[in-house]
């Protein structure tokens, strides 16, 4: 078994993190909510806070907003802001109606954006006031999506980690996946390791509130998404033990991820063989189909997702890329390390941004792909950088086996497109 | 507090944006959390900018609050000096921001920058984005506009246009065509494409285009009231409007009103026959005030229509809009809910909606073709081709506009010829929706013609989201279907009427038999509706 292990330290482990301050240029923790409300069908997201954040949540939520959607937003007015009581008061109308006009609604986050932490408004004692109060038909949860808080997918962490206090309690030896994940790839997930043998498995988030699964002292979990590390902490807190391992991306890092399961659970290696063999094959075949155009090509990732590292050591290692720099909003060495340290050295690592220091570098280097976001990405273009928005990669199923072609395709997709238009006269 | 899932304007720092991005050489420095960012991807992707918009956010994060945040904007505003060298800066503080109690203004001002820094007060939780707009570029206009000589010749600022304007840079163009015929210069263009040392020398022209009064009145005004500038009121949307535009400009400029019509159709197109069955379509009208303002008279005078409803989500222009609608002899809807809008439209049952994104959504929900013709847009209505909706090639864009959802009058004449054929039945679809022509299924129980069609489904229902079940005991959704029946022959007669007028049949039918305490609808109860409803 131990032959699919990979290194935990080496690599890009002990490379020194450039760390600035300064302009981030990033979505706060509030987006998550466009694909977290996807997964967890009985949930409704309530954002406590400004115009602004339903502006945001409209922005980045394209047509999804159209189809009526489960989330929104309560809009503090002028009013909130002159008595906390009253704001209060207001909220508990606005659910009431809400839960009213919902009678499917079986959990509600109450989310707190940066209006409403800096007012102090206390969501977690109105989330308890109004669980009370909708008992036992709706739960009612709070975390924080602020900007000032949060970064993008940490949202979909503060969720997370504000339901597993939730969680009920067992001693059996359970083994939790943690992370969202598109429907297909976690049915993959899940037919993966049952087919290792591994029968106890539950996902969080669930698909319901009535299917929540059980965490205790003989837990394990493993994380299919590197931005988990306050759920982490979390379930720690309930006694449950992680299983460090680099993360499911490519034909490589799926079966790594394995490996730490099969190895955790006493999986023996023609069964693993078995298991993976066939998968591996196809992944390894579908990713080659890209790779010749991404072979020898620089990438640099501005920070965006915490899902920058694990893809740079896909891109570097499966796909022959040359990273430049690899920011990331965090890193965590316990989480990140086992992809850290798979990396070869040479990248620069950046950990938080300073967004026109950080463009400055990455017009220095020339990188032949840019990984970023939707408000550089087209700028770059303009200046003759290939880019590959980066927002695309949350969405989108990427992770495990079947899906490592697509990835690979996400990022040669640009390049290929620089490639075919001709734009000039002919003559 | 207020549910809102949906907003038709965002704040009001995003119409400050809207203003800096327009402009060249100036800057805008935000105090701002982090996150608030998200914004420059309204610029970079549904206007598809080549640059990042001219802003520095402070994003502070949560261990920066207390007196770190307002060192952080200074050093902020200081590297943005630093590296752009605008020759103005604009400083305000987005909604969290407000909270925290730094002082932009006050802070920018005691760093002694070399060019002229102006403050915003932009009230995040009572304002809107449009108000965020109007009042930056006035504030810009009040600080920089500097007394300044006429020019020699007949000039005119062209003000409002904006980053993210619905049409603006192609009305821009099309607007200084028609001056240009007029023997009319432009002077300044603002605040699209203008620096501030433009601003500085609005005063030169002899008076003031408004193209829109939401992003550029308070500007308008003030030019008029410091530099005696008069201003356009008319806004040059439709063949009659822009005739009445030119004839204002004539007479402010003092110039012959003569304008080229040359490359005008609108007014061909309107009159030639394939157009008579757009005689009488009932529409509602609903975006921001000025482009329905416009619009009403585009629809209900030049294309013929009927204007059964409009409204506005811009509260600044309630009275207008009131005014309007008295005119029309409607009643006006000003409401920033689009619950509201989507009941409105229900309850009016129009054959068209001349709306906004929102309404395109709220009209393929209920099955009612639409065209837009305000913002909030989405990335398809900033076009790469040439496509003002001002001035004369502006109505021609508007015939095409106002006319492509609707099925074309042959095309409508022959469905309803052969409604009935195995070809042209409901299910098929309009045939340049590409869709794929398919055969009817047969009706279980034959003859029987199956259930009665649907109306659109209730708000009520909607709102239960996709998957809810409907609560038990609930009333049926649909007005009046819960009191009256249909029968067998009724509901056949009523399949036959075609598909987009059939739903303004059924309700109307329904109504009539419920004035009447008729329960069961025959086939002479439909007629007897069809007539007394007959115009």
């Amino acid at each position: 078994m131990t032959e699919h292990r990979m290194p935990l330290t080496g690599g890009c482990t002990d490379t020194p993190i450039l760390k600035q301050r300064g302009q981030r240029e990033v979505f706060c923790g509030l987006t998550g909510i466009i694909w977290l409300h996807r997964k967890m069908q009985d949930a409704f997201f309530l954002v406590v806070g400004s115009r602004t954040c339903a502006h945001l949540l409209q922005s980045a939520a394209g047509v999804m907003i159209f189809a009526e959607p489960r989330f929104g937003t309560a809009i503090l007015e002028e009013k909130d802001l002159a008595g906390m009581a009253c704001a209060n008061e207001e909220l508990d109308r606005e659910v009431a109606r809400l839960l009213e006009r919902r009678p499917d609604i079986r959990q509600l986050f109450l989310v707190g954006s940066c209006p409403s932490e800096v007012i102090k408004l206390d969501l977690a004692k109105a989330a308890e006031r109004l669980s009370k109060e909708h008992a036992p038909h709706v739960r009612v949860l709070n975390y924080s999506g602020s900007g000032i808080e949060t970064t993008f997918t940490q949202g979909e962490d503060a969720c997370l980690a504000s339901m597993v206090p939730e969680l009920g309690a067992t001693d059996r030896r359970n083994l939790l996946l943690v992370g969202a994940l598109p429907d297909v790839v976690e049915d993959q997930m899940k037919k993966l390791v049952g087919d290792l043998g591994i029968d106890d498995v539950q996902v969080l988030p669930a698909p319901r509130s009535d299917a929540y699964p059980e965490v205790g002292p003989n837990t394990v979990f493993a994380l299919t998404q590197p931005f988990l590390s306050d759920t982490a902490a979390a379930l720690q807190r309930r006694g449950a033990r992680h299983i460090p391992a680099p993360f499911p991306f490519g034909e490589e890092g799926t079966t790594a991820w394995l490996a730490a399961l099969a190895e955790e659970f006493g999986v023996g290696r023609d069964r693993f063989e078995q298991v993976t063999a066939a998968p591996r094959a196809r992944a390894r075949k579908a990713i080659a189909a890209q790779a010749a155009e991404l072979s020898d090509k620089s990438v640099f990732f501005f920070p965006d997702s915490q899902l920058e590292i694990p893809l740079a050591r896909f891109l570097t290692r499966e796909c022959g890329m040359r990273a430049e720099e690899v920011g990331s909003p965090y890193i965590h060495k316990e989480i990140h390390g086992p992809d850290l340290a798979l990396m070869e050295q040479g990248p620069t690592l950046s950990e938080g941004q300073d967004v026109d220091l950080q463009l400055d570098r990455c017009r220095a280097a020339r990188p032949d792909l840019t990984v970023c976001g939707l408000g550089l990405a087209n700028p770059l273009e303009a200046e003759g950088l290939s880019t590959k928005w980066a927002i695309e990669l949350v969405f989108t199923p990427v992770h495990f086996y079947e899906q490592a072609g697509d990835l690979a395709g996400l990022f040669s997709r640009p390049l290929r497109r620089r490639a075919a238009l001709k734009l000039e006269a002919a003559r | 507090m207020k549910l809102t899932v949906w907003t038709y304007e965002g704040p009001p720092h995003v119409g400050a944006m809207r203003v800096a991005t327009g402009m060249r050489d100036l800057h805008y420095v935000l105090h701002a959390p982090q996150g608030d960012t998200y914004a420059d991807l309204l610029f970079t992707m549904i206007e598809r900018r080549n640059h990042r918009p001219p802003v520095t956010y402070t994003t502070f994060q949560a261990q920066d609050l207390g007196s770190d945040t307002a060192n952080l904007f200074k050093t902020a505003a200081q590297d943005a000096y630093d590296r752009f060298r605008p020759q103005a800066i604009i400083v305000g503080a987005s909604c969290t921001a407000e909270l925290i109690q730094d002082d932009p203004a006050g802070l920018a001002e005691t760093m002694g920058l070399p060019v002229p820094v102006i403050p915003l007060e932009l009230p995040s939780y009572s304002r809107k984005e449009n108000f965020g707009a109007d009042e930056t570029f006035f504030q810009i206009v009040r600080h920089l506009a500097k007394p300044v000589e006429k020019t020699a010749r007949v000039t005119a600022n062209i003000l409002g246009p904006t980053g993210l304007g619905f049409r603006h840079r192609d009305d821009v163009e099309e607007i200084t065509g028609l001056l240009a015929d007029l023997g009319v210069e432009v002077n300044v263009v603002a605040p699209m494409d203008a620096t501030p040392a433009d601003i500085a020398r609005l005063g030169a022209a002899h008076f003031n285009v408004l193209l829109y009064p939401e992003t550029g009145e308070a500007a308008a005004r003030w030019l008029s009231r410091e530099h005696g500038q008069p201003w356009t009121k008319t806004i040059p949307i439709g063949t009659g409007a822009t005739r009445d535009f030119v004839a204002e400009v004539a007479e402010i400029a003092g110039v012959r009103p003569e304008a080229d019509e040359s490359r005008l159709r609108f007014p061909w197109w309107s009159k030639s026959v394939d157009s008579t069955y757009l005689t009488g379509k009932r529409v509602f009208l609903f975006g921001d005030a000025t482009h329905v303002k416009a619009m009403a008279r585009v629809a209900r005078d030049e294309m013929g229509f009927e204007v059964v409803g409009l409204g506005c989500y811009n509260r600044e222009f309630a009275r207008d809009i009131r005014a309007l609608a008295k005119d029309y002899g409607v009643e006006a809807l000003i409401t920033d809910d689009y619950l509201e809008v989507e009941r409105r439209i229900e309850d009016l049952a129009p054959e068209m909606i001349l709306g906004t994104q929102m309404e395109r959504h709220i009209g393929k929900r209920l099955g009612i073709p639409c065209a837009v013709i305000s913002a909030p847009v989405h990335v398809q209505d900033f076009p790469a081709r040439y496509s003002p909706v001002m001035g004369f090639e502006g109505a021609n864009v508007l015939f095409d506009t106002l006319v492509h959802p609707l099925v074309m009058g042959l095309e409508e004449h022959l469905l309803a010829m052969f409604r009935e054929d195995f070809e042209f039945h409901d299910e098929a679809g309009p045939s340049h929706h590409g869709g794929k022509a398919t055969r009817r299924a047969e009706a279980p129980g034959g003859e029987d013609g199956g259930p009665a069609p649907q109306t659109p489904r209730s708000i009520s229902a909607k709102m239960m989201g996709e998957d809810a079940a409907p609560a038990e005991g609930a009333p049926a959704p649909a007005a009046g279907s819960d009191v009256v029946t249909w029968l067998a022959d009724a509901e056949r007669e009523l399949r036959k009427i075609p598909f987009f007028v059939r739903g303004k049949a059924k309700r109307n039918t329904e109504k009539y038999a419920a004035e009447r305490g008729v329960t069961e609808i025959s086939v002479d109860t439909l007629y007897e509706a069809k007539a007394h409803y007959a115009r």
